[in-house]
This record gives structure tokens, sequence and C-alpha cells, in this order.
């Protein structure tokens, strides 16, 4: 039914471009919405945001309302936000505790963390003699089909088949190695905020930007000019002669000439999955990181250390909805809200056992790149809605991704660009590639 | 009856008119000067900031003043902390300089705001220092989208030859935690 409102979906995407429609239709997006969102493994939260029994975190998946709730039992459970009686969203709230049990506002049914009928009011009396009971499955909140926890990133899916979550993340769970690999514990906490920025455009145009090596030195110019200027001027002005890292990661935007993000690559995984090799020069041999790197060592090993830091990545992406920043502990997921409306809920992450110091320098990122008040996704997002606004128009029929098209060299269903073809567009052909096949149904 | 009539009496007396001499050191002529040249200082602010005359909000600022923006009320330091805006001076001329550079797209299309700083307070004046707490309501138009910030200011003023210097602006946004629609370009 709803397949014929829209157009011929084989049509719309070819290996170099795809129809406009795709990011502008109101009924493709609930087809995605029923064929990706709510099928695949979307990230929910991290173990460490719901530490106590009865913790909650109120997310979406798809068009879904959905919990996540720790167990007495320690277990993380995802379940619909919705009470079974009458259909009252069980939880009003983004967060908070629900006590030893969930109880429905309007009419106290109340449930088991794990979403279990638990009791209703007057339940002999009321309902003695109907299909209404502890016994009937309907009768308790419904739960996420499958649940897994990867290293304290908890995942759902609401379908019962499919991949399980490390065949699905294949590859690309590199994101979470990389991340608590870093930490002398061997795992993170999340930091606890989150920053909530809604873009004004389809989820998809987040997605592709996340890897166009190109954009950069065009949308953030003003930015790394800025910082490039009083980065020298502070360098000039103090003693040490150089200005605080954070001033270079802003200033790499602009610093770095159009032509060099062609020596970066990408690397292109099944599902849509990719990879961006690093570019901010983290290695830096200031006092802070050789402190790190000490206590490192005596955790892994010189071997092993070497084989940590030497990991090469800037960003990883995880379709359809995750870009992490491993080496800075970043971590922002995708809330479609509409065809054109877009939330990302970013996180930030402190390696447990790095010195104080190590922790502030991905602080300092967070809250210049990803803040509320940032300095970077301003023009970007000024950007996602220029092109939402240019796609719904009748101007044009596709969107191009032909940058470096058959460059690629492909092995094994990995795709990785060439050398100096790092501003290739593969990533958003490898994505188109993996929405193609999952619209196919 | 008598217990209450005994109780009234209490309460009476205790609103009674101060005497003379605490009346004036409340209301002198030493905190109303205090208050006017606060209120005069943060009404100029709010203006320099609507006119978008970047450098002049900047030149408010002590060399080590710093602009904070706390996520959370709960919040007590800006060091080591998520934080909306923690910015000294060299951060926000990174920020002023971003904002006039002719690539910043996002400044491209019409964007005003309009501050009303109100409720000002002076709490504390030691040596050179005043603290002073206030709240603010600001309209932006940005195209044809407007939004609205609200909540408080706290500064720490220091009192120097050339007037007032900001040491610390603490801004506590009523809407901090909402989500954003757009983000927040310049100082609210």
């Amino acid at each position: 039914m709803l397949q014929e409102q829209i157009p011929d979906l084989a049509k719309c995407v070819e290996p170099d471009r795809v129809r406009r429609e795709v990011y502008t239709d109101p009924a493709i997006f609930d087809l995605e919405m029923q064929r990706i969102h709510e099928k695949v493994w979307i990230y929910c939260g991290h173990e460490t945001q719901i530490p106590k029994a009865g913790d909650y975190y109120a997310l979406q998946i798809g068009r879904q309302p959905m919990l996540m709730v720790r167990g007495a039992d320690g277990k993380v459970n995802v379940l619909y936000n919705r009470c079974p009686h009458r259909g009252n969203m069980m939880c009003g709230d983004r967060k908070g505790n629900a006590g030893e049990f969930f109880r429905c506002s309007y009419h106290a049914w109340t449930f088991q963390h794990d979403g279990r009928l638990r009791s209703i009011p007057m339940m002999e009396s009321g309902y003695a003699g109907t299909r209404y009971g502890k016994d009937n499955p309907d009768c308790s909140m419904k739960r996420a089909a499958r649940v897994e926890n990867y290293r304290g990133f908890v995942f759902a899916s609401l379908a019962a088949d499919g991949p399980s979550l490390k065949e699905f993340l294949g590859k690309a769970i590199v994101a979470f190695d990389d991340m608590c690999d870093r930490a002398p514990d061997g795992e993170v906490e999340v930091v606890p905020n989150c920053f909530r920025v809604i873009q004004h455009s389809n989820w998809k145009i987040f997605l592709e930007n996340q890897l166009d090596a190109l954009h950069p030195s065009v949308t953030h110019q003003s930015t790394g000019r800025a910082a490039h200027e009083v980065e020298k001027d502070i360098a000039k002005r103090t003693k040490k002669g150089e200005a605080p890292l954070s001033y270079h990661m802003l200033s790499a935007f602009a610093t770095l000439t159009i032509d060099k993000w062609d020596n970066f690559q990408t690397i292109n995984y099944p599902y849509g999955h990719c990879v961006l090799t690093g570019y901010m020069g983290l290695r830096p041999q200031d006092p802070d990181t050789l402190a790190y790197d000490k206590i490192m060592i005596q955790k892994y090993g010189q071997k092993r250390f070497e084989e940590i830091v030497g990991v090469n990545i800037h960003h990883v992406l995880i379709y359809p909805g995750l870009s992490v920043q491993s080496p800075l502990q970043q971590l922002r997921a995708v809330r479609p809200l509409g065809v054109d409306r877009t939330l990302t809920e970013i996180w930030h992450f402190r390696l447990k056992g790095a010195p104080e110091a190590i922790y502030r320098r991905s602080l300092a990122y967070y809250n210049l790149v990803n803040s509320p008040a940032t300095l970077i996704n301003a023009d970007d997002l000024e950007n996602f809605w220029k092109c939402h606004q240019g796609l719904s128009s009748d101007g044009g029929d596709w969107v191009s991704f032909g940058r470096h098209l058959g460059r690629d060299l492909e092995k094994d269903g990995v795709v990785e660009t060439a050398p100096n073809c790092g501003t290739s567009e593969a990533p958003m052909r490898n994505q188109m590639k993996a929405w193609a096949e999952y619209m196919r149904g | 009856m008598a217990k209450l009539k005994k109780a009234l009496q209490k309460l009476v007396r205790r609103a009674a008119p101060a005497k003379k001499a605490s009346l004036r050191k409340a209301n002198g002529a030493g905190h109303h000067e205090t208050q006017h040249a606060v209120e005069q200082f943060l009404y100029r602010q709010a203006e320099l900031l609507d006119a978008k005359q970047w450098d002049g909000f900047i030149d408010l600022f002590a060399a080590d003043g710093m602009y904070w923006m706390p996520p959370e009320p709960s919040h007590t330091h800006w060091d080591g902390m998520p934080a909306i805006f923690a910015e000294d001076k060299n951060l926000m001329t990174v920020r002023m300089k971003r904002l006039q550079h002719p690539d910043a797209w996002s400044q491209r299309p019409l964007w005003e705001t309009n501050h009303v700083v109100s409720n000002i307070i002076v709490e504390k004046e030691t040596g050179d220092e005043v603290q002073v707490r206030s709240r603010f309501h600001m309209m932006e138009l940005r195209r044809d989208d407007v939004r609205h910030f609200a909540g408080s200011y706290r500064h720490t003023l220091k009192r120097t030859p050339a007037g007032f210097r900001i040491k610390l602006q603490r801004v506590d946004m009523t809407n901090a935690q909402a989500a954003y629609d757009y983000v927040i370009q310049a100082w609210v």
C-alpha cells in the first residue's frame, strides 16, 4: 500500500547518483523507518548512563519511543515506552529512576524493570475470568526484540531476525574497541551530559557529511582561520611558544589546504559503515601525553601500547545512526524526527584510569565542536538546511556522488579509497548501496 | 486566643521599622551608586551584543575574565566540566573572528537579537569586587524563525580605573537542557 505511493525505489539509486525524493519524500521516510531504523541495530546508550536499578533513559528508535532501563538484576532492558492497558506513555521524562517498578500514571498498572506485569489494581475482582492477567504477554510492556551490549554500548533491534550485533558491526566495531582500548582500565564511562541539537534536514545528509573529507576546508574556513590567527598570537605571547591543543583541533580545518585532504582515506564496509582515517596529529609529546603513555605501557606492555595508540581513525560511521570519534571519545547518535528534522544526541566519554589532563583535552573538543554553541557545526547545519531546501525544489532530480568514481579499490566487499583519493565520495556511494539493499525489504 | 494575640504582637514587632542607622545602611547613597552603576553596565553589555559590537563586548572582560554557560544549574565550576560556553578572552576572540569572517556561512542570513536585562540585585560588595545577579530574556530572529532564551546572569565585577570589568559571567539558561533548534552563534 505504502510502496504504491512512492517512486520505484529501484530507479532511485544508481551507483553514482540518487534521486532527490530519497531525501524529501515523507512516504519514503516512513518506509525507511520501517525497513531500516526499526529493523537494524540502533544505539540506545551507554550502560553507565543508568548505573542504579530503576534508572532509565528515554530514546527513539525509528518512530518508536523506547526506554532503556536497568533492572534489579543489573541487566539493561529496552522496552517500548507504553503501558499495555490503554497505551499511555509510561515515562514522560527524558531520564529518571522508576523506583522498584514502573507504575502507569493513568490506572496504576505496575511492571517490573524488564516489562513484566507486576500488578493491576483490584486484579482479581476486575479481571477474573477474562483474558487479562500476568499469564498474558499482551499485558506486559513490550520489549525490544533483541538487545546486545558491546563493551558497555547498548544496542537494540526491533526485528527478531537479522545479523547479530557483532556481525552487523563487522570491522566498524573498531569504534568501540579503539575508544575502550585507549583507557588504561579497558573501559569508558559516560560524562553525564547530553547535548541535543536539531538539524532541519534529512538524517542522511548529516551521515553523508560525516565522512566528507572535502567539506571541512570549505565549510569550516571561518572557524579554522579565526582559530589559527589566535593560535599564532598565543604562541607569540607565551613563553612556551605554543597554544593549547584545542586551538590546533580547530585551526586544522583551515591550515590543511583543500588538496591535502586527498591524502586521507576512507574504508567502506558492508551495511554502509565507514571509517575515515585520522588527521589531527593526536600524538604530541607534551608532559600530559607522556604521563598517559607511561600508564598505558605499564598496563598493556610496549608492543600492545604501540598497537593501541597506532590505530589511525578520525571518525567511524555506523550506518544508519551513529557517528563515533573514538580517539577523542565523542559519540553522536542520530534520531530522525521527520523527513526534514533530525535530532543528534551528543555524548563524551572518560577513559577509565587515564590522567585528568587526557579527559580535559577531549572535553575541550566536546565543548568547542559539539556543544550547542559550537564554532564548527553552526556552518554544517546551515549547509544541511540549504541542502534540504535545494532538494525540495524542482531545480534538478539528482544528487551526485561521482567524485573519484571508478578509482576505489574493492576487495571482499570492502571498498578502500585509492591513494590520494581521500575526498572520494565512496562513503556516500557505500551508504546508498546499503540503503537500497535495506529498502528492497 | 491569648496565644494568637501574643504571636501577632511578636509578628508586628518584627515587621516594625528598623532603626534609622540600619535604614541608612540598607538604602544609603553608596549602595544607590553601586546599583545604578551596575545597572548601566549590564544594559551597556546587552546593547553591545544586540549591536554585534563583539570587540566592545570582549573588552568588558578582565584580562583573566571568563564567560561561562553551564548546561545545568547544579554545576559549581566550569573547570573540567561539560559547558555550553567556557570561554576566556582568547576563545572569545576566536568566536569573534569567526563571526566577522566573510565565509561564516551561518552568518549570512538575517540574524538579529534583542536582550532585556532586569531584576538586577547587588548581592555582595567586597573590596574591589561586586557580585550581581540579574535575569535576562533574549529574542533571536534568524531568517523567519524566532527563538527565545531566558535565564539568569551572575556577574563577578571588578572595579578598575576604566570602570567595571567582568571576572566571571555565569549564564544559567532556563532552556539550557532543551533540544536546540539550531546552535547558538554568539554570547547570550
